[in-house]
């Protein structure tokens, strides 16, 4: 213990040097064990990484700033929801339509942060670089902050509005919640890296404009100062997890070339899986925001096929290539929301939040945003159905729908170049026939059958009795399977969904407020 | 626009969420920290198994041997959540910011003597890398166990190791100048230093350990009960009381920090032990069973910090343990006191 330490004068560090000295050098080799035990995920999915110091550290925070900006940027928002709750915010909406946003929001999205939360400390666990464990950690620390805080906004709407006071039960149970549960799941059971590229990359860095946008605007034109505020919030901490995204490709993809063919197929993958689960995003924006933002389409154009295509340009000279299929995605950017929004209105009364038919200057302005499709395609079906509605014979479709083993969403869309032909694609597998909605979800299975054949398909369990309460009898007089299931998912029967106009959501708003409801 | 709205006719429909009302036994205002924890994992109906651990769901009660009815009996004291947490260590390191200003300023570690200087770079600095381990101990925890409740809260104290990591390192920066020196040379003690090769072994052996409540028992109660105390109760009043008091002042985070999570990591041992019998049992195992390798892993090190009061300063530390181990229902007796 005698080397001599100069007590010299300080010299001044950098944030870069600082971070780096703070940070590098924590790890070790071990060797009374080995590291392949010590971080027995590592290699398993076939990724080569030679030099972990090669990792370039995006965030460069060390843990004292971290609680310095975070804690601050926590009094700050507690205080705006605090206002928000003592003035009852929840009122100044623009209507009460606009809260099933948040219902939305609440069982499809924060979970997938809480899973963020798990599936980044799992990353940060396994990595064998400290910088890159670092960043994983921050990312996890964050995504339970956003789980958290999108739980206490939401919670004061919670008090005085349906569907969405089970959260998570309903995440684990019901039927289209079971897209993003099974999203999410699939990236947190693949290995670490194949998970930072999904969630990471392709998630965080290419699609999540397309999650964030249409949320936090559709929030402020909207007047829900609460979920801008934790929007906004968020947002800054969602600034640094997309560097990361950026990072974690470049770094693997600089490790070693055989790692490309492994990446490029994530990408693949990833950006299909993402762009299925953002069909519930492009029917929230073209017909759940009273005050709209921007259309489906014209977000998609925007946001990937612009700034994404930027991006990929970028990533070229790694020999990486744009994910397989976009051009399906270009092609049905005009009908993606109105088959869509058609599945929930057709099975509403099964949903956790209201469906209804947009009202006449909601199907103008979509006449005017889809020229090509609206008027041709949706606007007929939505006139019959409100013309059913007028008569009392608001349409619910009582048998359940084939699902995709893939994505999970039902068998509703369209061939990619006949919008009026529904796209069915099918594989064998072990004497079994499998279902799926695209050649992209097809192709996803066909990788990796063993995987998705295990898929807990919402439709399939319902019919195999799997979706009752414990102590359900199905042999009993007058038993009634679907409230039976209505009531597995703890839904208040009649109150959590069915069609907006009769619902007491939109008593309760025209008897608070004041303001005129929507009337067909 | 504002609304008025005739708050008269406005009936609030519910107090809290159904999965904390579930938890509270009823529909009754809940905390801040209650929404944030109660229930907040998934439970049921995974997709897919893991690739990397085939024969476990997802989340899977089965990644420890201790059993509980409701995972969500685990309490923290100091009721953090994201929010709490960050707020109040936001002020703890406004405090620590202004320590090591003040003793950068004055060179106060600087211009102490060189043997000084060399003993307090041995004790603290390699110690680094023993938190970073504890980051990951605890980080493993967070992703691999079962229940909001205690993995939000090991969340929060994996990040503190890191903080801790980093605080001890700048312990080392300030001693040499910020060039980096003594993190280098703390990084050989830590591989090489026949003093610190037990603690190093000991370490990857926590880290290989795939039960994470055994994890969480052997590094947050009893190598942190151990290891803790020592250096920061036993070998840094040492220090200040011949050479002045800036070690205090920039060990006072942790001796605070110590104190305050050894509360919670109390509340989850003893609501742990209280569950069953078996799983009391199962705690006394894991803790006899890392004590006394602990405790013989510190013997070189405690040796090259105190000199001949080395078994001294073991057993005062030893006692401490031994009686917060009988508070909680799981000190060798086996009785709770
Ligand atoms: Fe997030
Ligand atoms: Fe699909």
């Amino acid at each position: 213990m005698n080397m001599p330490i100069s007590g010299k004068p300080p010299k001044k560090l950098s944030l870069k040097e600082n971070y780096a000295l703070l940070t590098r050098g924590l790890g070790w080799e071990t060797s009374y064990e080995s590291m392949d035990k010590v971080f027995p995920q590592c290699d398993f999915e076939g990724i080569k990484i030679h030099d972990w110091d090669k990792w370039e550290d995006p965030f460069r925070l060390t843990m004292d700033a971290y609680w310095k900006y975070q804690g601050e940027k926590e009094r700050k928002l507690y205080a705006i929801v605090d206002a928000f709750q003592q003035n009852n915010g929840q009122f100044n909406v623009s209507d009460a339509r606009y809260i099933n946003t948040l219902k939305l929001f609440l069982t499809g999205v924060s979970p997938l942060e809480y899973g963020a939360h798990r599936g980044f400390a799992m990353a940060g666990r396994n990595f064998k670089g400290a910088g890159a464990s670092i960043a994983a950690q921050m990312q996890a620390i964050d995504e339970l902050r956003h789980a958290q805080t999108q739980a206490h906004t939401i919670s004061h709407y919670n008090k005085f509005f349906h569907g969405m006071h089970d959260p998570i039960h309903m995440f684990d149970r019901v039927w289209y919640l079971s897209v993003p549960k099974s999203y999410f799941e699939d990236a947190m059971t693949a290995g670490p890296f194949e998970f930072v590229t999904a969630i990471s990359f392709s998630f965080e860095y290419v699609l999540t404009n397309l999650l964030f946008m249409p949320f936090m605007s559709g929030a402020a034109f909207n007047g829900d100062m609460a979920t801008v505020t934790f929007g906004f919030s968020a947002q800054s901490d969602e600034s640094r997890h997309m560097t990361l995204g950026l990072e974690v490709v470049k770094f693997i993809l600089e490790q070693d070339p055989a790692n490309l063919p492994i990446v490029q197929r994530w990408l693949d993958k990833w950006f299909w899986r993402g762009y299925r689960l953002l069909a519930l995003v492009a029917m929230m924006m073209d017909y759940m925001l009273p005050k709209r933002v921007m259309s489906w389409s014209e977000a998609w154009g925007m946001y990937f096929e612009q700034n994404g295509g930027a991006l990929f340009n970028d990533l070229a000279r790694y020999g990486v290539r744009m994910p397989k299929y976009h051009d399906v995605a270009a092609k049905e950017k005009d009908r993606l929301s109105h088959e869509t929004w058609g599945i929930f209105y057709n099975y509403t009364h099964a949903a956790g939040f209201h469906t209804w038919v947009p009202e006449e200057g909601e199907m103008k302005w979509l006449s005017e945003k889809y020229p090509a499709t609206f008027d041709k395609h949706y606007r007929p079906r939505f006139e019959y159905w409100r013309d059913q509605q007028k008569k009392g014979e608001r349409f619910y479709n009582k048998t359940l729908p084939m699902l995709c083993q893939t994505c999970q969403i039902p068998m509703g869309f369209t061939e990619p170049d006949d919008p009026t032909k529904i796209c069915y694609r099918e594989s064998h597998y072990r004497d079994n026939k499998f279902h799926f909605c695209s050649d992209g979800c097809k192709d996803i299975f066909d990788f990796e059958p063993e995987k998705y054949v295990q898929s807990w398909l919402p439709v399939h369990q319902v019919y195999q009795g799997n979706c009752f309460r414990p102590g359900t009898d199905p042999t009993a007089p007058g038993f009634d399977p679907l409230l039976e299931v209505l009531k597995y998912y703890n839904f208040n029967v009649g109150k959590d969904g069915g069609e907006y106009l009769d619902s007491e959501d939109k008593k309760h708003w025209e008897q608070w407020t004041g303001k005129p409801g929507v009337s067909i | 626009m504002q609304v008025d709205i005739k708050t008269t006719s406005v009936v609030q429909l519910r107090e809290t969420f159904s999965h904390v009302a579930r938890h509270l036994g009823s529909d009754k205002p809940a905390s801040r920290y209650q929404e944030a924890s109660l229930n907040l994992q998934s439970t049921a109906n995974f997709h897919y198994r893991p690739l990397w651990e085939p024969e476990r769901e997802l989340y899977d009660v089965r990644r420890t041997q201790i059993e509980m009815k409701d995972w969500y009996a685990f309490k923290d004291p100091r009721q953090y959540y994201y929010g709490s947490y960050t707020i109040v260590r936001s002020r703890q390191q406004e405090t620590m910011e202004k320590s090591l200003e003040f003793v950068d300023k004055r060179g106060l570690l600087r211009d102490l003597p060189q043997e000084i200087r060399n003993a307090v770079i041995f004790a603290l600095v390699p110690m680094r890398h023993l938190e970073w381990g504890a980051n990951l101990n605890n980080c493993f925890v967070t992703a691999y166990g079962y229940g909001t409740a205690i993995t939000q809260a090991t969340m929060f104290h994996g990040m503190d190791r890191l903080g801790l990591a980093q605080y001890l390192s700048r312990i080392g920066l300030l001693l040499d100048g910020n060039s980096g020196e003594s993190l280098a040379h703390a990084k050989t003690l830590w591989m090489e230093h026949a003093a610190w090769q037990p603690l190093r072994r000991l370490m990857e052996r926590m880290m290989i350990c795939r039960d994470w409540f055994e994890l969480f028992v052997k590094q947050n109660l009893v190598l942190d009960g151990l290891l803790h105390p020592l250096v920061f109760r036993q070998f840094e009043p040492r220090i200040s009381a011949q050479h002045g008091p800036a070690l205090s002042l920039l060990t006072e985070f942790m001796t605070t920090w110590f104190d305050e999570s050894s509360r919670w990591v109390d509340a989850t041992i003893k609501t742990a032990a209280a569950e069953s019998p078996a799983n009391a049992e199962r705690l006394r195992g894991w803790i006899a069973e890392s004590h006394s390798e602990i405790m013989e892993a510190l013997g070189a090190y405690a040796a090259e910090l105190f000199g001949e009061d080395a078994a001294g300063a073991l057993a005062k530390v030893e006692a401490t343990l031994e009686a917060r181990l009988t508070k909680l229902g799981v000190g060798s007796t086996g009785k709770a006191s």
